[in-house]
């Protein structure tokens, strides 16, 4: 069984080689290839899932030792996977959501002559996140962290022709790598306080370590998944990588990518529980996200970016949840999943949408598509319905548990926190409504485009619409599936941990509160869009919408604070290299050759003066060897 | 006769000697006024040996004739090529190797 693990990561990486150096000859079935290698290491895992379940409870963990990878002196870097139940869930959510991605990018890039490279970089995606989360130690967890970085790099900048799909590869790779950094410093302090990198001792000796170094590592590590998970503030790349093709955003926001984040900080568990100061980093980072996001989402005409503010806000719970500690970190990872059916469901969809409709991604021009895509209309309607949180879905259930545990936080921070969560949860209903309405409802806002083609809306091929049924059926059942009888508490307590919290408000005044403010953002936004005629062109809006349609300022604040005070800061050494370092350098250079130039004089040619230089400096050094003799 | 004076008389040759060098332009006087220097030296380094009572100064005084003779060989070797080339033994003329 333990070999099989090794498989699981290798199956997308053949992959990904196969279709990269395989040239043109693998043109007309590379789709097919890329898609059944994550459809075998989905197969893979379900067997080792299999196989975990019937096991005991506490013995479900495999490792698998590969090879040494640098053993020298005290330090042994090695590559080995670790399968828990923590790994289990990723690998059948990241093999399973991304092999039905991989089924519908056949349909959606039918017609892109770049699709075979196009499979190779989403399983070469798919073996990264593999990787990341099947690690043994953190070491071999940051090559599959770069991994993800190098496979969305080239994803978002697919289509690399436009240059604002290159620029939005770039900046998500540049924001990525400050996140890197904080990974890489983190290991290195583990390192040096344990020796070691691997997962078991240093999550089994978390607490012998100084709570100062256990908060700096924390925060280290918080700011890597700030990275990857798009949180405030690293969060600005994501909107950009938008630019990608619709499968990636659904691949990058649902399976792969942004959970490695939630990802990280739940598996370090072991030291944010000993270092709380870095635990209300997380919780901070998390509730600021989720407000933030839910913000964004509201402004934004663009379907897609709607949507990525949606996810920014639904990771920003998870971090959150994560946050929390062992109250609330079955319960990220429970969200993480569900939020992985709907969001990949919804993104599915609103690809859907745009396939339908020449590539416009402005919901200004959608409306009434119900009748035309009735598939991608229920989907997405349950995939909403789903988010927003509706009683008896995936997301009712998961974001329930979460808003709960963060007001089991108690005290100030427990209000602060839960309410935080509640306006989200608030903010959710009325954005993912805003979307629902303007795309599906309403009367037709498209027209013809700037060559006079006139979209005509029709329902996506079977290799798309079946992947958005089988996700609607996630997004639909996941939830209940998992919090029956507590299977996924259960499930994943050994790893994780788990602790009830006692919250100051019971869990029914919650779910009711959650529920009084789901419909109350439904409500606002169907007044606002669904009573209304909408507007083509945006109107103007109020300071705050104008705001959050800029992302709240975010690229403003980073090109103020970081662009212009990189480029003073670069000037200002250039300046000091020009004067200070090349002023010592050129000045020394300046006096040796002045100097010279005046003991050059002495070499007139005359074998007569020579003769004078050697009677004088003789004379001189029998004068002074008589001078130290008498004194 | 005290061996002083011969110390003496030394000091007078060698100073001849140097100022020789350091005046005359010819390269042959100045090869014999090299050569007075080093007698100059010579006949020091024997009183030396004679005043101390031992032969020290005497040997060192065959080393320096045999020096003397060797680089007289090479010297004038060197003169009388430059006197073919340039029709002249005067050193102020042979300024070639200056900047």
């Amino acid at each position: 069984m333990e070999n099989l693990i090794g498989l699981l990561v290798a199956a997308p990486l053949l992959g990904a080689g196969l279709l990269l150096c395989g040239g043109p000859r693998l043109d007309r079935a590379g789709h097919w290839i890329g898609t059944l290698l994550a459809a075998v290491s989905f197969a893979l895992g379900a067997v080792l899932f299999a196989d975990l379940l019937g096991r005991g409870r506490e013995d479900r963990t495999l490792t698998s030792h590969l090879f040494s990878w640098v053993p020298v002196g005290g330090f042994r870097a090695d590559v080995g996977f670790q399968l828990d139940q923590l790994s289990m869930t990723f690998v059948l959510l990241i093999t399973g959501v991304g092999t039905l991605i991989h089924l519908y990018s056949v349909g959606y890039m039918e017609h892109d002559e770049r699709r075979r490279r196009f499979f190779g970089y989403l399983n070469l995606f798919l073996a990264a996140m593999l990787l990341l989360v099947l690690a043994d130690n953190y070491l071999l967890l940051y090559v599959g962290w770069e991994g993800v970085g190098l496979a969305s790099y080239l994803l978002i900048g697919f289509w690399q022709h436009k240059p604002s799909a290159a620029t939005a590869a770039k900046k998500a790779f540049l924001v990525n790598r400050v996140g890197d950094m904080g990974l890489s410093i983190a290991i290195m302090l583990m390192f040096t306080t344990f020796g070691t990198f691997a997962f078991g001792p240093v999550l089994a000796h978390a607490t012998d370590a100084g709570e100062g170094r256990l908060t700096a590592i924390g925060l280290m590590l918080l700011l890597a998944a700030c990275g990857k998970s798009a949180q405030v503030p690293l969060q600005s790349w994501l909107g950009d990588a938008m630019e990608g093709p619709t499968p990636v955003s659904a691949l990058i926001h649902a399976a792969t990518m942004v959970t490695a984040g939630v990802y990280l900080i739940t598996r370090s568990g072991a030291i944010f529980n000993a270092a709380p100061d870095a635990q209300t980093a997380v919780v901070t980072v998390g509730a600021v996200t989720l407000l933030f996001g839910a913000i964004v989402g509201c402004a934004k005409d663009d379907i897609k970016k709607a949507l990525a503010g949606s996810t920014m806000s639904q990771i920003g719970y998870m971090i959150l949840a994560a946050g929390l500690g062992p109250v609330g970190y079955v319960f990220a990872i429970m969200h993480l999943v569900t939020h992985g059916f709907f969001k990949a469901g919804l993104f599915l969809g609103a690809g859907s949408v745009m396939h339908g409709m020449n590539d416009e991604v402005d919901m200004r021009r959608y409306g009434g598509l119900r009748t035309y895509m009735p598939v991608t209309f229920v989907t997405f309607g349950l995939g909403y319905l789903a988010i927003i949180g509706f009683p008896g879905l995936s997301g009712f259930f998961s974001k329930d548990k979460i808003i709960e545990a963060a007001f089991a936080k108690g005290g100030t921070e427990g209000w602060i926190l839960g309410g935080a969560a509640l306006l989200g949860a608030a903010i959710t209903a009325y954005y993912m409504t805003r979307v629902m309405v303007l795309t599906f409802f309403g009367e037709k806002r498209w027209q013809p485009d700037a060559e006079g083609n006139a979209p005509h809306p029709h329902e996506s091929p079977r290799t798309m619409t079946i992947p958005m049924v089988v996700l609607a059926f996630g997004s639909v059942f996941a939830g209940g599936l998992f919090s029956i009888n507590d299977t996924f508490l259960k499930w994943l307590e050994p790893v994780t941990g788990h602790a009830e919290g006692n919250s100051p408000v019971s869990a029914l005044t919650v779910t009711i509160g959650t529920m009084v403010v789901l419909v109350l953002g439904v409500a606002l936004a169907w007044a606002q869009y669904g009573r209304r005629p909408v507007p083509v062109t945006a109107p103007r809006g109020n300071l705050l919408t104008r705001a959050a349609r800029r992302d709240l300022l975010q690229d403003d604040f980073n090109h103020v604070v970081l662009v212009r005070g990189g480029e003073h800061l670069t000037r200002s050494l250039v300046y000091a290299d020009h004067t200070l370092v090349d002023g010592v350098v050129n000045g020394t250079a300046a006096s040796v050759g002045g100097l010279s130039g005046r003991m050059r004089r002495l070499q007139n040619g005359y074998a007569r003066s020579y003769a004078v230089s050697m009677f004088g400096g003789a004379a001189v050094l029998i004068a002074a060897t008589l001078l130290m003799r008498a004194v | 006769m005290n061996p002083v004076n011969y110390l003496y008389l030394a000091a007078l040759l060698f100073t001849i000697g140097a100022a020789g060098v350091l005046i005359r332009r010819n390269a042959i006087v100045i090869f014999m006024c090299v050569e007075l220097m080093l007698n100059a030296c010579n006949l020091a380094f024997v009183t030396f040996a004679r005043l101390h009572g031992n032969l020290d100064g005497q040997i060192i005084a065959f080393f320096t004739m045999v020096v003397a003779a060797a680089e007289v060989v090479i010297g004038l070797a060197i003169i009388v090529s430059i006197f073919r080339s340039r029709h002249s033994a005067s050193v102020d003329d042979a300024g070639l190797l200056k900047l």
